[in-house]
């Protein structure tokens, strides 16, 4: 092999070396590009980082629009709790203002980390779906035994196309006591 | 003989092609009991029976050109390489084909899509390894395990599985629901990913752990229908059947009025004899422990600890009902579990799987005071 | 980097002697040869762990494995075949034949190209190792994915690491493979004079380097999501798991074309040779390959049209999918073109050839049904699947394997095989993949998962027929092993021209050196470039 050649091979060597490079990185840059695509809503539903609390204003109410919200309550991989919706269903008319409860409690001796993490059906309702308050904005923190009643705070916009008559909310409790005494 | 039958006729039946099948031969897919799955088998014949058409032809050409250009029968090769004309025919037929293809595709993927409207709604979470049902409507939840039978014959060397009925597609409490209703799905999981699938409603769908997804179906026919969770899902993934009972609206109404009143009946917590204790302690046993257990008390060796032999299990009882209350990083907490099925439990494991502590345990002993739900 | 390369300028022009020529060689033939064999043995050990799975489902009910194990074996099965045997063996032919097909004297990266084999050997290993640890080797799929594989025991970072040095392996091929193709060509080489077999490597390189790292980095964020508190597939701490199967399949869709492209190299490379016929459309076979190359990145979610897509991304991905059916198609009108009034022989080479073509089309009319969004929702994780995937890799690219070592051991040996033992291997192997194969379209169709270690009754019947196919195939396997050693050591005992096949140096340049050809290919680059492939 002549020195020109070899010369050659090892500059296309780095160049496809880099490109495998920025490979690996585009592969985490993935990661916020499909947070895009689900913003979109093009191959995803709506990302738990996506729900954010939104001030209150005031929207012209609909009274001649009913829709069924329906509130899905469940425990990650037995997660030693009592979590549930104090109403499961609640029929409402876009732009009014409801407070639902929630009861939440620690069924274990020893203190727990939380966090419930939201998820909507159909998932394009995230973006009419609008929270106030919310206990799933943050951790929550129980004590040994303790027990919480949550108030979440919602309006649909009215903007809600018409085609969706019933949607559902789900929470998910995960216990992260684990992960927040090692972080 | 009968096996040999059957496989003949399915030969038979396969050298005929598949539209011919009969359904005990289950050569093809199901034509379901929803307006969707017969929709999707209308499509899945279509495309069938195109490609055996283009197969047809272009397997036909090859052979053709195989028997008859062949040196050995003095064939000449010709020299051609290249002709546009055909080249740019086989691009643009199978294109129209594919549009063909498309269009009742895309219409059929609307109708599923369509989840508005519904009557009613079931939240179903997927988890290692069954599936938890709940009615959002009325306050019916329950959980369905496989059944007892397949669940002993399974995890028993030797056993025979032809000798139970819908081996490892039964539960103890199948789903039910009413006939010509739209029922709504929404399906998540509480562990790992899990997939619901009845063949006869037509679709399959993920579980995943804190998102849902939804669903719908509609079911003509009253009738009993299985199915199975359709994404690997650890060990006992195949082993977490579904079973629906779709019923005409009154018998719906009944089940549905005999449920609450059972769930809402306290557990009886009247004294048991210990062979009582021990029949319902297995089964307690085979729904919340043997998948990680075994059926003999085993362990996994480096995964799962014992109990045989166990110190927690054989122990003092108010420590081991504390720690099954209270689970652990690797178990879960079993705290859903009410007073007489700790008792059966307890009594079983510390009197059975090679343990012999010689106590049985009282449902009244096991009570919480909380013990409300 | 130029550690690697550079002093390459030796003179002597024989290998080094004994076992440690083996470790050391930077020689693109004992190379090739090394990745010929372990992918070989490797095929062995994969087939072996499907000797277990189908032994497994040969009746209902438990019978010799724990589901466990099953899942490790099922897991296993995939990762050896398609990283340890597949692969491999496409790379060993590639570094056997693109010095020769192009007229270059070697690779382009000989040293690099000695380390890459030996990380692969270290990749598998590690991998295999796995196996012997607490907890079991990964039972989470190939496709290993979160939160499942998150309960793998001991071995997930082993797992993870043995990805990450497979990958860097493969990667490392691909550079090399890429450099050799641009700069070490004979002058008279242009790219569209280039064998089909090298024309597809180049797009399969490409492909490699594209995506390996990607999977590289999937694994990567798995890693740390169970060791270091990251949450990208964790929901708890506001990930999603489907993301992972989003970035998965990125990978993994164009990884199954990195298996199937070479192979239609090599189905265009035997084809015309024994229908003494130019390959029909050179150029659209470029063409339709790299389409096939491109619409591999835009087509993934087809894998997940179950996972709960909105109705644009299920409609976008499954208009994409179809479209994959048009160069495909192409392909296999252009091979049966070719066929069309050739004047046909059917070798041992060439008939496996032929079974790929009519088997793979096959595999391509389930991909295209499955390709169907909705009908896909009943298909999707059956044995429908497995039967259709089964069919595009096993008698399509595992056939086009044993096509290309009885087309080339001649010429690599310099004896020829015994034709009798290679047709009976071949009718042998044709016969029973079809027994095991084409009854898990019916089980599939009728309900029964993947993945699953036992079944209803009412699935049995087919299992045991599809077992019985797959240990006849299995032990058929042994015919070829036998075959190989045979015709190392001296084959027939028939001298075998540097042509060997009739008029096979009208097609491509190896045809030209000597069999077996000299320890460095090309020293001076050849000047008349035959042009029968075009």
């Amino acid at each position: 092999m002549s020195k020109d050649v070899a010369n050659k091979n090892i500059k296309l060597a780095r160049t496809l070396l880099l490109v495998a490079v920025a490979m690996f990185g585009f592969g985490y840059a993935l990661v916020p590009l499909y947070d895009v695509l689900c913003e979109w809503k093009w191959i995803e539903r709506d990302r738990p980082d996506d729900i954010k609390k939104v001030p209150e204003v005031a929207y012209q109410i609909d009274r001649n629009r009913e829709v069924t919200v329906e509130f899905m309550t469940t425990l990650n991989e037995s997660t030693p709790m009592k979590f549930r919706a104090e109403k499961k269903q609640l029929k409402v008319h876009p732009g009014e203002y409801y407070t639902v409860n929630f009861y939440a409690e620690n069924k274990t001796d020893n203190a727990m980390v939380a966090r419930a993490i939201p998820s909507f059906s159909p998932a394009v309702i995230s973006s009419y779906f609008e929270k106030i308050e919310c206990f799933c904005f943050s951790e929550q923190t129980f004590k040994a035994k303790e027990a919480k009643i949550m108030p979440m705070r919602f309006v649909i916009n009215p903007a809600l196309p018409e085609q969706y008559k019933t949607i559902t909310l789900s929470y998910t409790f995960f216990d992260n006591t684990e992960k927040s005494v090692k972080k | 003989m009968k096996k040999t039958k059957q496989l003949s006729a399915g030969l038979t039946l396969m050298a005929f092609g598949l539209g011919t099948a009969q359904a005990e031969y289950t050569l093809n897919l199901m034509k379901g009991v929803t307006k969707v799955s017969n929709d999707i088998y209308d499509l899945h014949m279509l495309i069938l029976w195109i490609c055996v058409f283009i197969g047809i032809g272009v397997f036909g050409t090859m052979f053709y050109s195989i028997y008859h250009h062949r040196k050995s029968r003095g064939h000449k090769a010709a020299q051609f390489h290249e002709n546009t004309t055909v080249e740019i025919m086989w691009t643009i037929i199978p294109t129209l084909i594919l549009i063909g293809m498309a269009i009742p595709a895309t219409k059929a993927m609307i109708e599923l899509d369509d989840v508005q409207e519904s009557d009613m709604t079931i939240q179903i979470t997927g988890k290692q390894w069954y599936w938890d049902y709940k009615y959002l409507g009325n306050d019916i939840q329950f959980e369905s395990h496989l059944d007892e039978a397949s669940e002993k014959v399974h995890r028993t060397a030797g056993a025979n599985p032809h000798s139970v009925p819908h081996y490892l597609l039964n539960v103890d409490k199948p789903l039910v629901i009413p006939v010509n209703k739209k029922i709504r799905f929404v399906l998540t999981s509480a562990d790992v990913i899990h997939s619901w699938w009845v063949p006869d409603l037509g679709w399959k769908k993920d579980a995943n752990p804190g998102f849902i997804n939804e669903a719908w179906t509609s079911v003509d026919k009253a009738g009993t229908y299985r199915g199975q969770c359709t994404e690997l899902c650890g060990r006992d993934h195949g082993f977490m059947p579904i079973v629906v009972i779709a019923m005409e609206q009154p018998e719906y109404d009944a089940w549905v009025e005999k449920t609450l009143a059972q769930q809402k009946q306290k557990p009886d917590l009247s004294d048991q004899s210990s062979g009582d204790l021990m029949a319902h302690g297995e089964s307690v046993y085979l729904k919340n422990c043997v998948a990680c257990h075994q059926i003999d008390g085993a362990g996994i060796p480096g995964l799962v600890p014992a109990l045989t032999g166990s110190a927690i299990a054989t122990g003092k009882w108010e420590s081991l009902d504390g720690f099954l209350r209270a689970g652990t990083a690797k178990m879960p907490s079993f705290a859903k579990l009410n007073a007489k099925e700790f008792a059966e439990l307890m009594t079983y494991v510390r009197n059975n799987l090679g343990n012999k502590v010689g106590d049985t345990l009282q449902p009244k002993q096991t009570a919480l005071p909380d013990d409300d739900d | 980097m130029s550690a690697v390369v550079a002093e390459h300028d030796h003179h002597d022009h024989g290998p080094a002697k004994g076992l440690l020529r083996w470790i050391i060689t930077t020689n693109h033939k004992d190379i090739g040869t090394l990745y010929l064999l372990f992918a070989l043995a490797m095929f062995f050990v994969g087939g072996a762990m499907a000797m277990v799975i189908r032994a497994e489902l040969f009746e209902p009910g438990l019978q010799f494995v724990d589901p466990a194990f099953f899942n490790s074996m099922t897991t296993m099965h995939a990762l050896v075949m398609v990283f340890g045997a597949v692969m491999p063996a496409f790379v060993g032919l590639a570094n056997w034949m693109i010095p020769m097909m192009i007229g270059a004297p070697d690779m382009a990266l000989p040293r690099m190209n000695n380390m890459s084999f030996w990380l692969l050997v270290a990749g598998v290993l590690l991998l295999a190792s796995t196996l012997l640890m607490e907890g079991g080797a990964p039972a989470s799929g190939w496709t290993l994915y979160p939160p499942l594989v998150l309960q793998t025991g001991k071995a997930l970072p082993f797992a993870i690491f043995s990805v990450h040095l497979l990958g860097i392996s493969s990667i490392m091929g691909a550079i090399n493979i890429i450099a050799t193709i641009f700069n070490m060509r004979a002058p008279a080489m242009t790219l569209m004079k280039m064998p089909m077999f090298v024309w597809t490597w180049l797009i399969t390189a490409f492909l490699l380097i594209a995506i390996m790292p990607v999977f590289a980095g999937a694994v990567t964020m798995l890693l740390t999501d169970k060791f270091f508190q990251t949450s990208f597939f964790d929901a708890a701490g506001g990930g999603d798991p489907v993301l992972y199967q989003h970035i998965f399949w990125f990978f993994g869709h164009p990884e199954v074309y990195v298996m199937i492209l070479p192979t239609f190299g090599v189905a265009s490379t035997i084809i015309p040779v024994f229908a003494r016929k130019p390959l029909f459309g050179y150029s659209s076979m470029v063409y339709a390959t790299a389409a096939i190359a491109f619409l591999s990145f835009i087509v993934w979610a087809h894998h997940m049209f179950t996972v709960g897509m909105p109705i644009a991304g299920e409609l976008y991905f499954m208009y994409a999918t179809m479209l994959i059916a048009i160069p495909t198609g192409v392909k296999v009108f252009n091979w049966t073109a070719t066929m069309w009034k050739g004047s046909m022989t059917f070798e041992t080479p060439m008939l496996f050839s032929i079974a790929f073509v009519v088997l793979f089309t096959m595999g391509g009319f389930t991909g295209l049904m499955m390709a169907i969004a909705p009908v896909d929702f009943q298909y999707h994780d059956t044995y429908f699947i497995v039967a259709h995937f089964h069919y595009t890799l096993v008698p399509a690219s595992i056939f086009i394997l044993m096509a290309a070592g009885y087309f080339w051991l001649p010429k690599w040996t310099g004896h020829m095989y015994n034709e009798k033992i290679g047709q009976l291997h071949f009718w042998l192997s044709a016969i029973s993949v079809n027994i095991l194969f084409f009854p898990q379209h019916f089980l599939g169709l009728a309900g029964m998962p993947r993945r699953i270690p036992d079944y209803a009754i009412q699935f049995a019947d087919w299992n045991m027929i599809s077992s019985i196919g797959g240990f006849i195939f299995g032990a058929s396997q042994l015919l070829f092993l036998y075959i190989v050693v045979d015709t190392i050591r001296g084959g027939t005992g028939e001298k075998v021209t540097a042509e060997v096949w009739e008029d096979a140096s009208k097609h491509s340049l190896e045809w030209t050196l000597s069999s077996p050809p000299p320890y460095h290919s090309f020293t001076t680059p050849p000047t008349s470039i035959p042009t029968e492939h075009i």
